[in-house]
């Protein structure tokens, strides 16, 4: 375990920038201070207590510490996971809200119709990172906009308004990959 | 007012009704004494008159006038008498209280003269009334008790008369062991004999022992329920045959679906209302957990649902609350779950602590982790670290722990409901090796806990019954470890657990613990002991890993177990003698003499 170089900070901020943009300075400032941790290939955000106290799990027994954001790949490219939706819903900039026929359409992996579409964030440019919600707000996912939200309006019923890069249903799909 | 209800009073009820409405007896008296009062007091009045009288002439005399008297009471044209009789009593009459004193007094003394006369008489039951109806109730009762005691009589004769003959013969036994047998028949027969063993001096056969009708038993539970030999008479040695039925039943029987809210991200009331809405059937489970549901059944599949994904609850058994309820974490703890996944307990602390302090989540199981790591995040715990060391190896990685849960790793006889294999996979070997990991666990645990904050707390749990896994395992602990006491788990159910069992004597402290089992609370069988360290011990800082542990543990059972050479010496010619004796003296006992024998 150990913080995030000045470069991989880049590259994991540039990505969270896409979903929370300038909310991400509340990841950092907070009332308890939070910090990075990569262990292994994956980025960790916690608080700094307990980040000091990881520091006595070795390497090899520590498989986790507070919430996992996501994990470099091979070739550099940082990937967010579900299990960052927490604090993406907390600070998200773009939001759309999804009824409650399409939620488990998108729970199995489908992008969002424009059917499903209960409500939307006025202003979603093109691919944008949205953070999508179901009708009582509980967040279910995030991905990027197809079409900013005026395009939207002239679409199809079928067309895609926004495609999917992470859902919770991944923590059913996914749990082998997802975790270690 | 008296006149009028006289009045309208019908005729009298018969036997049969009167029968009927025994129970209801007294009250209707009350009632009808206040309509009929002057009629009663009238009666009693010559009544009165017969007590101080002992002559036995005179009292049947008197008696037949009190009967007239009565008789032409009752008829309803007679209404001069009783407005003549209005009259005389209407002062007596307007205190009832006092009224009432009078008739208890009257009745007692009048007791013994009054049945005799009843009896005889038959007109009485016909013509019904506020005088004889108590006296009737009364040899009614008589006769109803006599009857009572007739039928126990009965009972007794029958016990005397030849008992029933409920184990095979040999020659079926020889037969029954060829093939499978008749289930029901193996049913029957197992409630026969749990009915002998709960009464056994006066059902059971001549000549059967207690012992011959156990094995029989414990032959016929693993035939029908399955289990294998070992583990069906461990059981059965735990609870009074009937009890043990009781639970190798329940074991038949699915436990209840249940879940427990996450505080964390929603409110029970608020879940059971979405859940409600998808067609979930459910209720909370029971006043001893603010959290629990109870899923009754449901139109989609519970561990799928949009919520559940969203971190809104777990699918968790009830019985796995009771110790975290036990542990009573604080909010900026520093907490330690030495067998953590998959992740239900973890999450109940971290949300208990509100996302405070720190959990440590360790399992020894790196495959396990994976569900542990899911749990946790699919739940929002942002508190926890999860690490995967064999859970001896602490207080070495990191000691110093607020409070310490250990859900030790067992053999799942409390769970066998929910994992059928247990039945036949759990042999003699495990009730050793189990126990002896779960000492050194806890022994761990102890260590790792600092004796000096304010919980200092250690709660040690397992989803066994066997008392080798649980009492056995605590009273270890505290005869190892003088620094730690059991207290109260603070839990609102639970039996007590075992002070002795079965010749094995533990500490008097350990009915603090707690016992569940499947067919008292319905919950999965269950132990919760919680230990609080009050001062530190010499091992806080060992640096020992799990291997030296283990080294250390092996070495000192060896010792323990070795029985010195010099230990006592065996003459075998006194032994014969002895051996002869006892022998003797056995046979003697049983009514055979040892001599005409041979």
């Amino acid at each position: 375990m150990r913080p995030l170089t000045e470069e991989e900070t880049k590259v994991v901020f540039e990505k969270l920038a896409t979903y929370i943009g300038r909310n991400i300075s509340f990841l950092i400032d907070n009332d308890i201070p939070h910090v990075f941790r990569l262990q292994k290939d994956r980025v960790y955000y916690v608080s700094e207590t307990i980040a000091n106290f990881a520091t006595s799990v070795s390497r090899k027994q520590l498989m986790s510490l507070g919430t996992c954001f996501g994990k470099f790949t091979k070739t550099g490219k940082f990937r967010l996971h579900i299990t960052a939706l927490p604090y993406l819903s907390q600070y998200a900039k773009f939001k759309v809200w999804i009824k409650a026929n399409g939620e488990m359409p998108f729970l199995y992996g489908n992008h969002i119709l424009k059917a499903h579409i209960g409500r939307m964030s006025e202003d979603i440019p093109e691919h944008a990172g949205v953070i999508v919600y179901s009708m009582s707000d509980i967040p279910l996912g995030f991905g990027v906009s197809a079409k900013s939200t005026n395009e939207t309006k002239n679409l199809q019923p079928t067309s895609i308004v926004a495609f999917r890069q992470g859902d919770i249903g991944e923590y059913l799909r996914e749990e082998d990959t997802l975790f270690t | 007012m008296g006149r009028r209800a006289k009045n309208k009073q019908g005729l009298p009820p018969s036997l049969d009704e009167f029968q009927a409405k025994k129970d209801r007896k007294d009250k209707k008296l009350e009632k009808r004494k206040r309509e009929e009062k002057e009629v009663v007091e009238k009666a009693k009045k010559p009544k009165k008159v017969v007590k101080p009288q002992s002559d036995e002439e005179e009292e049947v005399f008197e008696d037949a006038e009190v009967d007239t008297a009565k008789k032409s009471l009752f008829d309803d044209s007679d209404e001069e008498q009783v407005g003549e009789t209005l009259e005389d009593f209407e002062g007596e009459l307007d205190d009832e209280f006092d009224q009432e004193e009078f008739d208890q007094e009257f009745d007692s003394d009048e007791e013994g003269r009054e049945r005799p006369m009843f009896s005889d008489d038959d007109e009485d039951e016909e013509n019904l009334n506020a005088v004889n109806m108590e006296a009737l109730s009364r040899r009614l009762d008589e006769e109803e008790e006599l009857e009572a005691e007739e039928a126990e009589a009965e009972l007794v004769d029958q016990s005397n008369q030849p008992r029933a003959k409920i184990l095979p013969s040999e020659e079926e036994e020889a037969l029954m062991s060829k093939g499978p047998q008749d289930v029901t028949m193996v049913r029957t027969r197992m409630i026969e004999v749990v009915k002998v063993l709960e009464n056994f001096k006066e059902l059971a056969e001549e000549g059967k022992s207690r012992t011959e009708y156990i094995s029989r038993l414990i032959k016929d539970i693993c035939e029908y329920f399955g289990y294998n030999e070992f583990l069906a008479e461990k059981l059965f040695n735990q609870f009074s045959p009937s009890e043990a039925m009781e639970f190798f039943e329940a074991n038949e029987i699915a436990r209840p679906i249940t879940i427990r809210t996450n505080t964390l991200k929603t409110r029970r009331r608020d879940l059971a209302q979405t859940l409600v809405n998808r067609g979930v059937n459910l209720q909370p489970i029971g006043s001893w957990t603010k959290v629990g549901l109870q899923v009754f059944d449901s139109q989609v599949p519970i561990g799928a649902t949009p919520e559940y994904l969203a971190g809104n609850y777990i699918l968790q058994a009830a019985s796995s609350f009771l110790p975290v309820m036990a542990l009573d974490p604080q909010e900026g703890e520093r907490i330690l779950d030495m067998a953590a996944a998959p992740g239900g307990k973890t999450t109940y602390i971290s949300a208990l602590m509100k996302n405070t302090g720190c959990v440590f989540a360790n399992d020894a199981n790196k495959a396990r982790t994976k569900s542990l790591i899911a749990n946790i995040h699919r739940l929002g715990c942002k508190n926890t670290i999860v690490c995967n060391y064999d859970a001896r190896e602490f207080p070495k990685v990191i000691g110093g722990f607020d409070r310490i849960l250990l859900d030790a790793p067992c053999s799942g006889t409390g769970v066998i409901a929910k994992d059928e294999a247990v039945k036949v996979n759990k042999t003699e070997k495990d009730f050793i090796q189990i126990p002896h990991l779960q000492k050194q666990l806890l022994l761990s645990a102890i260590d790792s806990v600092d004796a000096n904050s304010k919980g200092g707390i250690i709660v040690y749990s397992t989803c066994s019954i066997a008392v080798d896994e649980n009492e056995a395992v605590v009273d270890y602990a505290l005869r190892k470890r003088p620094n730690v006491k059991l207290v109260d788990t603070t839990l609102q159910i639970g039996k007590e657990g075992f002070t002795s069992f079965r010749g094995k004597h533990f500490d008097p402290s350990i009915s603090l613990t707690r016992r569940y089992y499947p067919h008292t609370y319905n919950v999965d069988g269950f132990y919760v002991a919680k230990f609080k360290k009050i001062a530190p011990s010499p091992h806080d800082i060992s640096k020992a890993g799990a291997k030296e542990k283990e080294n250390f543990a092996r070495q000192e059972a060896e010792e323990e177990g070795i029985i010195n050479g010099d230990f006592a010496d065996f003459n075998e010619d006194d032994d014969k003698d002895l051996i002869e004796k006892s022998i003797k003296r056995n046979l003697k006992r049983k009514g055979i003499n040892p001599n005409t024998k041979r």
